[in-house]
């Protein structure tokens, strides 16, 4: 049985393609079971992100099995299959299970170690389940990658630094603050950027938002949106001690705080220490504060330079995460090969057969006046007894025409009888936490 | 038994410290909390050398320079356990233990016989007097090493240098609060020093002040903390300004401590 994935992503399709494929996610069931229904597809899991979609499929046709599911996402979404095969990727076998790995583990992310891809394949697996179009081999297979993605993120720091410019500096003001529950952020001006890091800050629960703007009607409808409270910009200096957080965005041509106001400023404050983030290009803030006694001022270069640096750190996290998904590739197909059919079968025959010449010798060692030739009897008897039993049971498991029983009948005989077959682990699916 | 105990103490101490300084190079979770637990060991043997010299001298073991060495270092210990515990920075460690370590090997160098005691220091107060003076120090030395913490952090924030000691080390305020602390803690351990200094000196020399080196000298000290500390309370002094203060006052203490006693001739020189 092979595994195989059609997909796009960030990657490979713009946003505009990205969108027409999409499944809602409230809807699932019917494209869930129209994957099922194609000729030799036996599970099917489908993954539907804002930044990919994928289909996971289990078939014995490898080829075929690609180009029914890529028609079958043209089709169902009408889009011409020639549009949409140039931004499609398939992957089987061994590259299938990298990229799942890759992908739960977030490495294959537009921001590397972002953590909510994980939950999003949770998700899917989830209505895959509910909707019983997975079985034995991709439950297998995507609970082995949320374990491969909980230790990518045991084992490396991937998602421990701040990778965006409002994110570094939520992190800094923890640096000068600690805890930002009592602290006070001022939105000067209402730059995109500067917005985004009020948010950033709002989510990490800082006391209360001030905004302020040249056109006061601006300022108040932005402290609306933020439940902020609007302050008139002539009034700025007298706000500036009551902040402890100043994001500053505005299109003045020239510095709207100066040195010399910060010595009054910090007085009032009783030289509390304040942050100061300038987005604004040309610069809001002197950077001459940043001289001043208890004074720290970023400008957006400077995050930059903060995100770049994390960046950098990602990458050689990122690499140690790639190692670990190569151990595991290699686990997860010893798995995968121990469900063929043969090596079962001989499984089977050495337990059944092992148990047989124990029970005959146990048997025979007791038994004092044994006619001649009786030993040899009774050897082609219970022989004869075991093919018998195990004849039904095998010849069902060589037929190839029922699909994904087949390994389900297998895994079900190599649990009932812990069968040992060559270079399977013993971890159950079931143990692997989710 | 006195002396296993000390040597004890000092290889504990010893490791602990290895151990922190290697937490600053490689910030692993383990080797904070083995330092850690290493040190509330080696504070318990200390405590025990303490005790069991107590017990051998008949009297506070205060009274030498290997005694008073030894119980500042406990005390710094103690004080840092304390508040290690309260705002779990295991960094804290990296810059206490080393100086906790060192005025410990220094009192190692000193004699460890026990003196018969002088007349003068045969009172109730030596008690009182020598353990207020040094938890005070020992409060000192530890808004000192929290100081240095706070000068290393401010500099990266400023000069963006956000490296891995960058990310080690506790946020700015977090630093400034443990050395006002320290401060609200050792300042009227000091004063009371004083005073039962005072009350000490009158009843064994028969005048409350002499302006023997000594006293002059504490007298410096608690101007310098009584200025810091009002400097916090109403004008706000914080951050650098704070720290290289409490820098400066602790180097006056320790030569208020050590200068003094060892360089000065005066009722406190231990010759």
């Amino acid at each position: 049985m092979n595994i195989i994935v059609v997909g796009l992503s960030h990657k490979t399709a713009a946003v505009e393609i990205r969108e027409k494929v999409a499944f809602a996610p409230t809807q699932m069931e019917k494209p869930l079971q129209a994957v099922v229904a194609l000729p030799d597809i036996t599970e099917a899991v489908i993954v539907s992100t804002c930044n990919r979609v994928e289909i996971y499929a289990t078939t014995r046709d490898v080829a075929g099995g690609m180009a029914r599911i890529k028609r079958f996402l043209a089709d169902y979404h009408n889009v011409p299959l020639e549009t949409l095969e140039k931004h499609l990727y398939s992957y089987h076998g061994e590259d299938a299970t990298r990229h799942v790995f890759r992908v739960a583990s977030s490495l294959d992310s537009m921001v590397v170690g972002e953590p909510q891809i994980l939950g999003q394949i949770k998700t899917s697996y989830g209505y895959a389940a509910e909707f019983k179009s997975s079985g034995i081999i991709l439950n297998r297979f995507l609970h082995k990658a949320f374990s491969v993605a909980k230790r990518v993120r045991t084992e490396t720091k991937i998602a421990s630094s701040a990778v965006s410019v409002a994110f570094a500096a939520v992190e800094l003001a923890k640096k000068i603050f600690g805890e930002l529950s009592d602290k006070t952020v001022l939105l000067i001006g209402a730059g995109e950027m500067c917005e985004l890091a009020a948010k950033h800050f709002i989510n990490v629960g800082v006391r209360g938002v001030m905004v302020t703007n040249r056109t006061y009607e601006r300022a108040e409808k932005l402290a609306e949106e933020f439940d902020a409270k609007p302050v008139h910009f002539e009034a700025l200096m007298e706000t500036l001690p009551k902040a402890d957080i100043i994001l500053s965005s505005t299109g003045a041509p020239h510095f709207i705080i100066h040195e010399k106001d910060m010595e009054d400023v910090l007085r009032r404050r009783k030289h509390k220490p304040m942050f100061f983030i300038d987005i604004a290009v040309p610069r809001d803030i002197d950077p001459k504060v940043n001289d001043v006694e208890n004074c720290y001022l970023y400008t957006v270069d400077d995050l930059n330079g903060v995100v770049a640096t994390n960046l950098e750190q990602r990458k050689i996290e990122a690499a140690k995460a790639e190692a670990i998904v190569e151990q595991e590739i290699g686990q997860f197909f010893k798995w995968l090969s121990s469900l063929e059919v043969t090596p079962t079968i001989v499984a089977l025959r050495t337990h059944f057969d092992e148990i047989r010449k124990a029970e005959l010798s146990k048997t025979i060692s007791g038994w004092k006046d044994l006619p001649p030739g009786a030993e040899k009897k009774l050897d082609a008897l219970t022989n004869a007894i075991m093919n018998k039993l195990l004849h039904q049971p095998t010849s069902v498991l060589k037929r190839t025409d029922q699909g994904n029983r087949n390994d389900l009948y297998v895994d079900a005989l190599r649990n009932l009888f812990d069968l040992e077959v060559a270079g399977e682990s013993q971890d159950n699916m079931m143990d692997l936490e989710d | 038994m006195n002396a296993l105990l000390f040597n004890c103490t000092l290889v504990i101490y010893a490791v602990a410290t290895v151990i922190y300084l290697a937490y600053l190079v490689k910030p692993k979770q383990s080797l904070g909390l083995a330092g850690f637990w290493l040190t509330v060991a080696g504070f318990l043997v200390h405590l025990g050398f303490t005790l069991d010299r107590f017990v051998e001298a008949g009297h506070t073991p205060i009274t030498n320079l290997h005694e008073s060495l030894s119980f500042f270092s406990m005390a710094t210990v103690g004080i840092f356990i304390l508040f290690e515990r309260r705002y779990k920075v295991s960094i804290l460690g990296s810059f206490v233990m080393p100086l906790a370590l060192l005025i410990l090997a220094i009192s190692a160098t000193f004699s460890a016989v026990i003196p018969p005691l002088n007349p003068a220091l045969k009172s109730k107060w030596l008690a009182v007097h020598t353990i207020m003076a040094f938890l005070g120090y020992a409060a000192f030395a530890i808004s000192f090493g929290v100081s240095v913490m706070y000068l290393i952090q401010s500099h990266f924030l400023k000069k963006r240098r956000l490296g891995p000691m960058f990310q080690k080390l506790p946020p700015l305020d977090m630093l400034d609060d443990i050395s006002y602390r320290c401060l609200t803690f050792g300042f009227p351990l000091l004063t009371f020093a004083i005073i039962s200094g005072a009350i000490w000196a009158e009843t064994a020399w028969g005048t409350y002040w002499s302006w023997d080196p000594k006293e002059t000298w504490s007298l410096i000290t608690w101007f310098i903390y009584a200025a810091l500390l009002h400097g916090r309370l109403t004008t706000g002094w914080r951050g650098r300004k704070a720290a290289m203060l409490s820098i400066f006052g602790f180097v006056i203490m320790l030569f208020t401590f050590l200068g003094v006693n060892l360089l000065l001739s005066g009722l406190h020189s231990y010759k």
